[in-house]
């Protein structure tokens, strides 16, 4: 069995959840990932400062299409400042594997356009390696090689 | 006889390359990216590191044997890369890549022969290296830029050119080959036109001149640019041929050492073309072995590549077509196509059909390629392309074969 390409992962894929249009959305966000062209956006219903419901949209490949669908379920009841909390390491608990440095951006594009929408930042999730990767995965690049 | 004869330049030339001894996930790589850069065979490994071992000194103006050597080391690079595209090698230009060609001709000839008004006339095929410099060149200028458009069969549509050409088109700027359709194209029709109208062209033959016999006089253009690294030569250089009359008397680009006459307090005068292009201290390596690159071409001969990548690219073609839910995009026909296949396989994101690929050895590339405005006429955010060198083989298209299957099995597509 692929390590990544598991049947979880594949069926969220193929079956998203939480994926349409939400009416009178309180918050909206979208972008893309430049690398695969993955596009993804979410509209977002809010009570206070928690997440009462959400839906994505998007095209792109399996691993940022079905991230977006697992995180989904998990992201409702959140407030905004758990939000802002979630990083690389919560997407890696959610899809059950650490991805590698250049399937990264795929698996955090959904967690960007949450955070996007809900406080207005247009920066990569911490943790995202960018132009400046940190230590640890070029290490681990280097170690694959 | 052509298959034949590529048949003969493939046996042995396999061997000629050390990394292609290289496994990955326990299998001999199998490596279909070569459009991206080229695997580079011992002789050039070779001569970079020979370079540096017994003759590493700076060019110009040493008296000592070191200095000689690496003078006739980078000027060999030049003279050899001269002879393969049928050039004089005092127009021949060594810049850092085929981008920095482009913009070489961007702020110098451009700069003084496109105003405001004027307009760049380019292809909705081009790699991103023929697009922004136009893009930045209009916008400082007070420039139009606009697109000759692509047909369903992946050809520039030429019917109303004459017409365009004559509305104020001051530069066509187009590729020779498509990095993502294969699309070979008519460029010396497109410069007889252009031509006619008394407008300039620049062709970028940075996947052109790597597969077949190029001729750069004989393309009609008036600026060629193109790369060492996918001519199975080193990073980091690149070439700007130029017709000579253009070369003179065009300003100078960067300036610095080695690309001047006369240095006085507050001018300059410059040194005769090609030095003129060429500020500081050069690709001395990179030169010695983009000349061996050239070397290795020439001895297996153009006729013989071309032969036998087109042999290739046709079994390639029949066999992907031939995959239910794979779509192909460019012409149909091998004869008309540089050495690639795009593709898209429904319901498979071409990043995840790359991964896969690369479970079983087989690397590919999967993205834009560089050619965003070019996948937005597709209608696909990113395609998968397996692009074909001289080492490469049928058993290795087989082999991608396997996994676009084995990728749709995991998919369930």
């Amino acid at each position: 069995m692929d390590p990544l390409y598991r049947e979880y992962i594949l069926d969220h894929y193929k079956n998203p959840r939480n994926f349409g249009d939400l009416p009178q959305p309180d918050a909206e966000f979208e972008d893309r990932n430049p690398l695969c062209g993955d596009e993804m956006g979410v509209q977002i219903k809010l009570e206070g400062d928690r997440i009462s419901d959400l839906r994505f949209h998007g095209q792109g490949c399996a691993i940022s299409q079905a991230t977006a669908s697992i995180i989904s379920d998990e992201l409702k009841g959140k407030t905004v400042a758990e939000v802002a909390e979630l990083d690389r390491r919560f997407i890696a608990e959610e899809i059950g594997i650490e991805l590698s440095p250049t399937r990264l951006k795929c698996g955090l594009l959904s967690l960007k356009v949450v955070q996007g929408a809900l406080l207005g930042t247009d920066e990569w999730p911490s943790g995202t390696p960018d132009e400046d990767p940190d230590a640890a995965d070029v290490a681990r690049l280097r170690n694959e090689i | 006889m052509e298959a034949a004869t590529a048949q003969v330049a493939l046996e042995g030339v396999r061997t000629d390359f050390p990394i292609l001894a290289r496994e990955v996930e326990g299998r001999s790589i199998a490596y279909l990216d070569s459009a991206a850069t080229a695997q580079k065979p011992a002789a050039v490994i070779e001569a970079i590191s020979s370079y540096y071992r017994n003759s590493n000194a700076n060019v110009h103006r040493s008296m000592h044997v070191l200095a000689a050597e690496a003078e006739a080391l980078y000027e060999g690079g030049r003279l050899k890369v001269a002879e393969l595209v049928g050039a004089r090698a005092g127009e021949i230009v060594l810049v850092r890549n085929a981008t920095e060609a482009i913009n070489l001709v961007r702020f110098t000839w451009a700069r003084e022969n496109v105003g405001p008004g004027d307009t760049v006339l380019i292809t909705a095929m081009e790699h991103h290296s023929n697009i922004v410099p136009w893009q930045l060149l209009c916008a400082e200028q007070g420039a139009r830029l606009e697109y000759l458009e692509v047909d369903g069969q992946g050809r520039l549509d030429l019917t109303d050119l004459d017409e365009r050409l004559a509305g104020g088109v001051k530069l066509v700027a187009l590729t020779h080959v498509s990095n993502v359709l294969g699309t070979i194209n008519p460029v010396a029709e497109v410069a007889e036109r252009a031509h006619a109208a008394g407008v300039r062209v620049l062709v970028d033959g940075a996947q052109a001149v790597p597969q077949f016999p190029v001729d750069v006089g004989a393309t009609g253009a008036d600026f060629y640019a193109f790369t060492g690294h996918k001519m199975y030569g080193p990073t980091g250089i690149g070439v700007l041929w130029g017709k000579r009359e253009l070369l003179d008397e065009m300003p100078p680009f960067l300036g610095g050492g080695s690309m001047i006459k006369a240095v006085e307090d507050d001018h300059s005068t410059w040194a005769a073309v090609p030095a003129k292009f060429e500020a500081g201290t050069p690709a001395i390596a990179e030169s010695a072995g983009l000349g061996a690159a050239a070397d290795f071409m020439t001895g297996l001969g153009m006729e013989a590549v071309r032969a036998h990548e087109r042999e290739l690219t046709a079994y390639a073609l029949e066999r992907i077509s031939a995959v239910s839910g794979v779509t192909v995009y460019g012409p149909a026909d091998a004869a008309e196509r540089g050495a690639l296949v795009s593709f898209t396989v429904e319901g498979i994101h071409p990043h995840d059909l790359a991964e896969l690929s690369n479970r079983e050895g087989v690397a590919i590339r999967a993205g834009h390629h560089c050619a965003q405005p070019l996948m937005r006429r597709l209608g696909v955010p990113a395609t998968a392309r397996a692009s074909f060198a001289v080492y490469n083989t049928t058993d290795e298209v087989d082999r991608l074969v396997d996994a676009v299957e084995s990728a749709k099995s995991i998919f369930g597509a």
